[in-house]
């Protein structure tokens, strides 16, 4: 589904992907996890399409298109969801507008009719059940005032809607307590399935306790230096990531 | 003669002048003529007028402002219509009164309308009172040109105790087929526990320059209600300065929503005396620019009295060469205790070439008052954009999304669902909504 080949990016001066070689395929969950400034987000960034990251060098093939040469609405269109790790919040518009806007306008980039009222409510009444959000939320300003709990749940109803390929949950569990990560972990977990894929990136092990990763990939100093399955993780959380640090400088 | 103009403008002015309806009229006008001569018009260096160079554009744009004859090709409004607005239809061609285009259904027993020429004969004593009460023609030398030369006016007169349903609609149409020079005047009386609706409209039709000036005194009784809307959508090329200036008595409430879209220049002076106790006073302002369209919005909110609130929202969008003024006075008298007086103006400048110049002026000599004011320039938020599009939608529409979202609340606070409607229809039209 993704193929990621030697990408390298940076932004403004600051080179911080290092030459990234990564393959997700259909129904695969991978983690990404690593230190602080290891360039995690960086990597989600680059691949929804932020402006300010300059790629240097490498490719990404989504589905046998080049992602890079794509506007950000465009990956979106194409199947491409990113979580973000802090939602922006948008006063005036209603998070029912916005994802009406949003849904038609894929719908039409790919040659589907958009939605009318009815049908549209319809869809959204079925997704707000599956990620247990609340209607009195979405008729409100996006995001505006939510709690981070909300913010992110809401994340996941627009995952829901959209119903995306792949889905980049960049730092999903940061200001979540226990109790909404569970809820945002079971709603991802729901929309899981053999047609899509998922990159979770992380910094600590336990939101991989609630939503399971078939592999797990280590990103130090721009690179993907080590890469393993769940059991990995669990030793992250165990051993820090010191070790992977020496082993890196040992090389 | 004023030193900063080739022209002598002044008598340029005086010299259109046509006619006063009595003798206290006709002293009035030349008093204020008078006064004109000797004050001149603004000058880029008049404090009050430094961004907006009103005297300069005339001078450009008139060969001269001495018109004789105005031309009237002016046969039917239906096009200036607000669709759905049941209500008085009061229209001014040229600054003369339009009876055939106009249409009066209030009861004159709750609402008295009639051109202001008329009623300054046979309803003197009330309008004698309302008219130029402090000598306004001082404050502002477009207000005294205005003064001087108003040709025609809407005279309006709520009684007691009686809520006006019918809106009272004035459209002012400027036939611009040659240059016009325009002026106008309104009286209004809303007596106690009354309330009624204006909105003002000001269009233009043909090519050539028209020059519009208007006076607003509007007293609001105790108890009163006063909803007031400007809209300036004019294609034009006019250049427009209204003085807007109303009274508040106990508990009278006024709520004004001013809309700024089109036009060469606009200036507004909007001045509101809250001379009683326990009033309620809403400014809302909108200025969507774009082209050269230069739109100044002078406010003063003057609290007199203790115990009164007040809240003032002006936002703007600025694109093309535009650009926007606003000035927000405050004046807090000594005596007006438990003032609750906030002040809010936020802009967006979508190009590199549109400015703003903001200015909140708080005056406050009372000590035991609650006052805010703050004033916000930027552009577009640029991750509030990529949030969106980062959804699927396409940039135009998430810039479309977000500046209407910016207006929103403005349009928001539009009671009348009918007017409603039209105002943000005209919005979302500007700032091309397409979502």
């Amino acid at each position: 589904m993704l193929s990621i080949k030697n990408l390298q990016a940076k932004i403004g001066e600051k080179q911080i992907l290092q030459g990234i070689d990564l393959q997700i395929n259909a129904g695969e969950v991978h983690a990404i996890m690593g230190p602080n400034g290891s360039g995690k987000s960086t990597l989600a960034s680059v691949l929804s399409g932020r402006e300010e990251y300059e790629v240097t060098e490498g490719e990404v093939d989504f589905l046998g298109k080049n992602l890079l040469e794509l506007s950000p609405e465009d990956r979106a269109r194409e199947g491409i969801f990113m979580a973000f790790q802090y939602p922006v919040e948008i006063p005036g518009v209603s998070t029912i507008n916005f994802m009406k806007t949003a849904l038609n306008q894929i719908r039409t980039y790919r040659g589907q009719q958009a939605l009318d009222a009815v049908s549209f409510l319809g869809l959204m009444k079925e997704k707000m059940k599956l990620v247990e959000i609340d209607q009195s939320l979405l008729n409100r300003s996006l995001n505006e005032g939510f709690s981070g709990g909300e913010k992110k749940r809401n994340e996941v109803f627009q995952m829901a809607m959209l119903e995306p390929k792949l889905s980049i949950l960049d730092e999903t569990d940061s200001g979540l307590d226990i109790d909404a990560l569970r809820i945002v972990a079971n709603g991802v977990n729901k929309l899981r399935s053999q047609n899509n894929a998922t990159i979770v990136v992380t910094h600590y092990q336990r939101l991989l306790d609630y939503i399971v990763p078939d592999f797990v990939h280590v990103l130090y100093k721009g690179r993907i230096v080590k890469s393993g399955t769940k059991e990995l993780a669990l030793e992250l959380e165990a051993k820090g990531y010191d070790w992977i640090k020496n082993e890196v400088a040992a090389v | 003669m004023n030193v900063a103009t080739k022209r002598d403008l002044v008598s340029e002015l005086a010299a259109s002048r046509t006619r006063s309806y009595s003798p206290a009229d006709q002293a009035l006008r030349e008093d204020a003529l008078t006064y004109l001569k000797n004050t001149g018009l603004p000058i880029s260096k008049t404090e009050e007028y430094r961004f907006a160079p009103v005297t300069r554009i005339l001078e450009k744009n008139f060969d001269s402002l001495t018109l004789s004859s105005q031309v009237n090709t002016v046969v039917s409004v239906n096009e200036f219509l607000i669709e759905g607005l049941k209500g008085n239809i009061i229209v001014f061609v040229n600054g003369s009164y339009a009876p055939a285009l106009s249409k009066i259904v209030s009861n004159p027993d709750q609402i008295i309308i009639k051109p202001l020429s008329k009623a300054l004969v046979e309803n003197e004593e009330v309008v004698s009172a309302l008219l130029n009460q402090k000598e306004d023609y001082k404050k502002d030398p477009f207000s005294a040109v205005n003064t001087g030369l108003w040709s025609e006016g809407l005279f309006f007169h709520v009684a007691k105790h009686t809520e006006v349903k019918e809106p009272v609609y004035l459209l002012s149409l400027n036939d611009a087929s040659s240059a016009v020079s325009v002026h106008t005047r309104i009286v209004g009386w809303v007596e106690e526990g009354s309330e009624v609706t204006l909105i003002e409209r000001f269009e233009t039709t043909g090519h050539e320059a028209a020059f519009h000036t208007q006076v607003e005194e509007i007293s609001v009784a105790k108890e009163a209600v006063l909803n007031y809307y400007k809209i300036q959508n004019d294609p034009g090329k006019s250049i427009q300065v209204c003085n807007t200036l109303i009274h508040q008595s106990d508990h009278s409430h006024v709520n004004t929503f001013t809309l700024t879209m089109n036009g060469e220049v606009v200036r507004n002076n909007f001045s509101i005396a809250i001379d009683g106790e326990h009033c309620e006073s809403h400014f809302h302002g909108l200025y969507l620019l774009t082209g050269n369209t230069l739109a100044d919005n002078h406010t003063v909110v003057d609290h007199i009295k203790p115990n009164s609130f007040s809240n003032e929202l002006y936002k703007g969008v600025m694109d093309g060469h535009s650009k926007g003024v606003f000035n927000g006075k405050i004046y807090v008298r000594p005596q007006a205790q438990m003032t609750n007086a906030f002040q809010s103006n936020r802009n967006v400048l979508l190009s590199e070439t549109s400015t703003i110049n903001t200015k909140p002026q708080l005056e406050i000599w009372a000590d035991d008052v609650k006052c805010s004011h703050g004033c916000t320039t930027g552009q577009l938020d640029e991750e509030a954009l990529f949030y969106l599009q980062s959804r699927g939608i396409n940039k135009d529409s998430a810039r479309a999304m977000l500046l209407y979202a910016f207006a929103s609340d403005v349009i928001a606070t539009i009671k009348d669902e009918t007017l409603k409607t039209y105002f943000d229809q005209l919005i979302a039209e500007r700032l091309h909504k397409n979502f």
